[in-house]
């Protein structure tokens, strides 16, 4: 279970990123945040997130049409 | 930004020339976006883009000049011919149905994204000769912007890592 859990589901790009960035700041070092989303585009976008600012994505799933991101604050 | 030129941070400038609806969605989305990927950013705005600065926006698409515009309309794509923006009205009807669409597909407003810029600490710096040129002031702008010029921004586009003219 996550430590914090962001429901981004009928958001689109950019703003399930933005509210992750906004989320990931309440969650400690090494903790982890869930995000739930149904915008396609956050698939790769998400992969990106995390490469570029260093946060490890632990999982990324997809169930009916419902992403869920799994994100590891690390930096 | 000159002070930073020595840091590892990557940075990214815009200049952002355009006001309308559409055109406004570009430059605050990667803002917004590169802010929270953790770039610095610097955002110049000129002519037609410095009135996304106002405090009040009323931004508006038109038809005209913009034979790529299609609307989702009872199922297909009904597209836009240019001299239907001629006819009254025309323009705010395409207007209200993008704003309808925005609102409908969960994409942020112009408002949110410029709000989220300002928040993330973008840099935005107001083209002095467009005010003068189309006589605003600061008052008219929202809290944040500052004045610069032209060496102003080659200063910042030096030091960046991305440049941008939207």
């Amino acid at each position: 279970m996550a430590d914090q859990v962001l429901d981004a589901k009928g958001l689109n790009c950019p703003l399930p990123i933005l509210k992750a960035k906004k989320a990931l700041k309440d969650v400690p070092m090494g903790g982890t945040l869930q995000v739930i989303a149904t915008d396609p585009g956050a698939v790769k976008d998400f992969e990106a997130f995390c490469r570029t600012t260093g946060n490890e994505l632990m999982e990324s799933k997809e169930d009916d049409k419902v992403f869920s991101f799994l994100i590891k604050r690390t930096s | 930004m000159a002070d930073n030129a020595g840091s590892n941070t990557k940075k990214l400038s815009m200049i952002v020339t355009k006001g309308s609806l559409d055109w406004a969605y570009p430059p605050f989305i990667l803002a917004t976006t590169a802010a929270a990927m953790g770039l610095e950013v610097s955002m110049f705005f000129t002519f037609y883009g410095l009135t996304l600065l106002k405090k009040k926006l009323d931004l508006n698409v038109t038809t005209l000049g913009n034979p790529a515009m299609q609307m989702p309309m009872f199922g297909m794509h009904i597209g836009m011919p240019n001299l239907m923006s001629a006819v009254p009205g025309v323009d705010a009807a395409a207007t209200a149905m993008m704003k309808n669409l925005i609102k409908k597909k969960g994409v942020a407003s112009i408002e949110e994204l410029r709000e989220m810029a300002v928040e993330a600490d973008v840099e935005m710096i107001a083209c002095q000769m467009t005010m003068d040129l189309f006589e605003y002031t600061m008052d008219d702008m929202i809290e944040g912007p500052v004045l610069g010029g032209a060496a102003t921004y080659i200063e910042t586009a030096t030091n960046s890592d991305i440049n941008l003219f939207i």
